[in-house]
């Protein structure tokens, strides 16, 4: 009781409880609640509901404090019934008021204070409920907001140093550092063109893969299976199979490869000249493409399943009326499914966006820890991975900053996302 | 386990996908019979052909695309049976000349690979269920004082939480690695990689929901009889929330077993570490000469990652796209 008492206070900084008879109010108001107000029927069935009311002794009382769950509602029904009783000659007599002082001035009895013990408790209760949830967003969530926020203005943060005791200029340093940093503007237009090439596309193939899927009935089932089936899995472990589709075995880009690999040798079977996709010597481009392949098989299945959940709830009216007018399929679609479709269109693009600019494992699923072909460390790094070079080489501000420029980044995109989409949005 | 903290919630229910599929197909039909009725002369022969080429080109698209999402699984199983030499062949067979099993137990021989992958197996196995289960624990009363008790603040609260998912992951992970690496010392446990993240904002928010379904009038006549709200919790609530349950229950064995950038970051040593790390360590180790990779060995890797995680989604998949479709996070 005391410790939850304590815990109340502290988090969610409510003034202390107040004297015991205003609780007594409270008690007696409670009268109207559907559940202690039904409970005296209970009693009347079954009398062993009072019983322990019979003998209150103060180790019961202080039991009835701390009480655990299981024993609670024994106690309940009799706690009712007194307040129910209380609110009867309350409201039955006329000489209420004066009553009711001269109550206050007695001292309580045992079951009295048991009662008020109760209904402490049981205002309490949820933040017990609450507790274990609580504490652990306290120290993972909420701390680290306002330690980001403050350590980002920190010059020279170190997480080790701050412990021992040292202190840290303030200043935009940190954020200084970020844009001066040799990789950031790489990191950043990495995240942006993965981004601004990867939602368009991957949006467009969603929606007709969807519309297509709405408008079919055999078959519907195993198709609807297949496309989501890219999104029960491991991000880095398929990326390995795309590694290993566009590789080639080679010993160095001058010599002739020993193997093709798959993709070129699908290329080469149409009459192309092989590229260089993923191997030392490649372009970045070639690069790019292999990342916008990999991001946007991996972004297909949520955007299909929720733009088919939207198709599946449209009125079919619609479609019948434009049926009956002649309208052309491209014409349906285009005036009837994507306007009709525009919220779930809105919100798996600004979804897009914003695990777009958190681009990260995919990138690592292919090329490996290095960001970047053999030879080419990096070069495909973005703003996730900014943040936690920095963090594993003890830039703690740095990071901190990173992060709060990416935060503001994607804050600022979803927003433009919203706004455009309160214009063109047809609710 | 890493959990990408900005969800948008949509303000329809997307993922009832079974729900509005019989009456529309009723109402096509009843559409087509009706323009029969109508105007069947209009409907000429060639009009006739043009939707059967439509229906085509739609079929045809579709199973394009689907063979362009299943070949990757196709490839990773072919390549994980072949040999070394013919997987390095100038051009590559489409099917094996000959079936290498051993590849399969070569990922689990430290010896070969230098990393230990069975270790990192059992440790995620392991991770999972015991991160599960406290998560479970703890969403569910937390979730049940949110739906169903009333205390001072309650909405502001709740609210709070909620916006708490705006926030991108990676803002929380630095300070949270301070916190475990050298405040609380937790560099190389189990620990490091559970307790982070074991409440989830979104379970609760997900699982309120359904609580908020059950009619209080349960609650109350549980009361009456004298139940107490744990029992009440674990016989009627949970009952009826299972279905919100399993589906947690999935995103979080599924969470940890594609957790990278965490465990990475927080546990170095390989004893603690889990499977997608080992994962991609593989593919470094066994890469490592670009002349000569070994990259059978490495694709059966990627299947005993991959498998079980299909086998869930096969098991499990209403599930898996109920709790999906509303959030829009993987694991």
């Amino acid at each position: 009781m005391r410790m939850s008492d304590e815990f109340t206070l502290k988090i969610s900084g409510t003034p202390k409880p107040e004297g015991e008879s205003v609780y007594l109010g409270n008690a007696a108001m409670a009268g109207e609640h559907p559940s202690s107000a039904s409970a005296p029927v209970y009693l009347g069935k079954t009398p062993e509901g009072a019983e322990p009311v019979a003998e209150p002794s103060p180790a019961v009382l202080a039991s009835a404090a701390e009480m655990p769950e299981e024993e609670a509602p024994v106690a309940e029904p009799a706690a009712a019934e007194a307040v129910y009783s209380a609110a009867e000659t309350e409201g039955g007599a006329p000489e209420g008021a004066p009553d009711k002082k001269k109550k206050e001035k007695t001292p309580l009895s045992k079951m009295e204070k048991k009662i008020l013990w109760k209904d402490r408790f049981n205002r309490y209760k949820a933040w017990l409920y609450l507790l274990p949830a609580l504490v652990i967003l306290a120290v993972f969530t909420v701390w680290p907001i306002i330690n980001t926020l403050r350590i980002a203005f920190l010059e020279n943060y170190s997480g080790l140093a701050s412990i021992g005791g040292e202190t840290f200029a303030v200043g935009f340093r940190n954020f200084e550092n970020v844009v001066h940093f040799p990789s950031f503007l790489t990191c950043l237009g990495n995240t942006m063109l993965l981004t601004v090439i990867t939602v368009p596309i991957s949006t467009m193939l969603a929606l007709l893969i969807a519309v297509g899927l709405n408008s079919i009935k055999f078959l519907r089932r195993i198709f609807q299976t297949i496309f989501f089936l890219p999104y029960v899995t491991n991000a880095i472990a398929i990326g390995m199979v795309f590694m290993a589709m566009f590789n080639m075995i080679m010993v160095s880009p001058t010599v002739p490869p020993h193997s093709y690999g798959l993709i070129n040798t699908i290329i080469r079977a149409f009459g192309g000249k092989e590229i260089n996709w993923v191997n030392a010597g490649s372009s970045y481009w070639a690069n790019m493409a292999v990342l916008i392949i990999y991001i946007v098989w991996n972004a297909l299945p949520f955007k299909i399943l929720v733009l088919l959940g939207g198709l599946q709830s449209v009125n079919k009216q619609y479609y019948e009326a434009a049926r009956v007018d002649g309208a052309s399929r491209f014409r349906i679609f285009w005036r009837i499914t994507v306007p009709l479709l525009s919220p779930m269109i809105a919100y798996v693009v600004i979804t897009g966006f914003i695990g777009g600019f958190k681009e990260y494992t995919s990138i690592v699923g292919i090329f490996g820890e290095t960001m970047g072909p053999a030879g080419a460390d990096g070069r495909l790094n973005t703003m996730v991975g900014l943040i936690y070079d920095s963090l594993e080489d003890d830039f703690m501000g740095m990071a901190s900053a990173a992060s709060l420029i990416l935060f503001l980044i994607i804050f600022a995109v979803t927003m433009v996302n919203l706004y455009v989409s309160k214009k063109k949005v047809h609710y | 386990m890493e959990e990408d903290r900005i969800e948008i919630i949509p303000a329809e229910e997307s993922s009832e996908e079974v729900r509005a599929e019989a009456p529309a197909e009723a109402d096509e039909i009843k559409a087509e019979k009706g323009m029969k009725a109508k105007d069947i002369r209009a409907v000429s022969r060639k009009q006739l052909a043009l939707k059967i080429l439509g229906q085509a080109g739609l079929y045809l698209f579709l199973t394009v695309m689907a063979f362009i999402v299943l070949f990757p699984f196709y490839w990773m199983l072919i390549s994980s049976v072949k040999s070394v030499e013919e997987y390095n062949l100038l051009t590559p067979t489409v099917w094996p000349k000959q079936f290498v099993w051993s590849n399969y137990a070569k990922v689990f021989s430290a010896s070969e690979t230098g990393i230990d992958l069975g270790r990192m197996f059992l440790n995620t196995v392991y991770v999972g269920i015991v991160s599960t289960i406290l998560s479970l624990i703890v969403t569910v009363l937390s979730a049940f004082a949110f739906a169903r008790l009333e205390f001072r603040g309650k909405n502001i609260l709740f609210a709070a939480l909620l916006a708490t998912m705006m926030i991108p992951g990676e803002l929380f992970t630095i300070t949270n690695f301070i916190t475990v690496v050298n405040v609380l010392d937790w560099r190389n446990t189990f620990a490091a990689i559970i307790v982070p993240f074991l409440v989830s904002v979104f379970y609760i928010y997900l699982l309120r929901q359904n609580f908020l379904q059950i009619p209080n009038e349960l609650y109350l006549a549980a009361k009456v009889d004298g139940t107490s709200d744990l029992k009440y919790l674990w016989k009627v609530m949970i009952p009826l929330a299972a279905p919100t349950l399993i589906s947690i229950t999935i995103l979080k064995m599924m969470g940890a077993w594609n957790s990278y950038i965490w465990p990475r970051l927080v546990n170095p040593n390989d004893s603690y570490q889990l499977i997608t790390v080992g994962l991609r360590d593989l593919a470094s180790a066994l890469s490592s000469n670009p002349a000569n990779p070994n990259f059978p060995v490495q694709m059966a890797a990627v299947v005993l990652v991959t498998i079980p995680l299909l086998l869930v989604f096969i098991f499990f998949r209403k599930y898996i796209m109920h709790g999906v479709s509303r959030s829009g996070i993987k694991g």
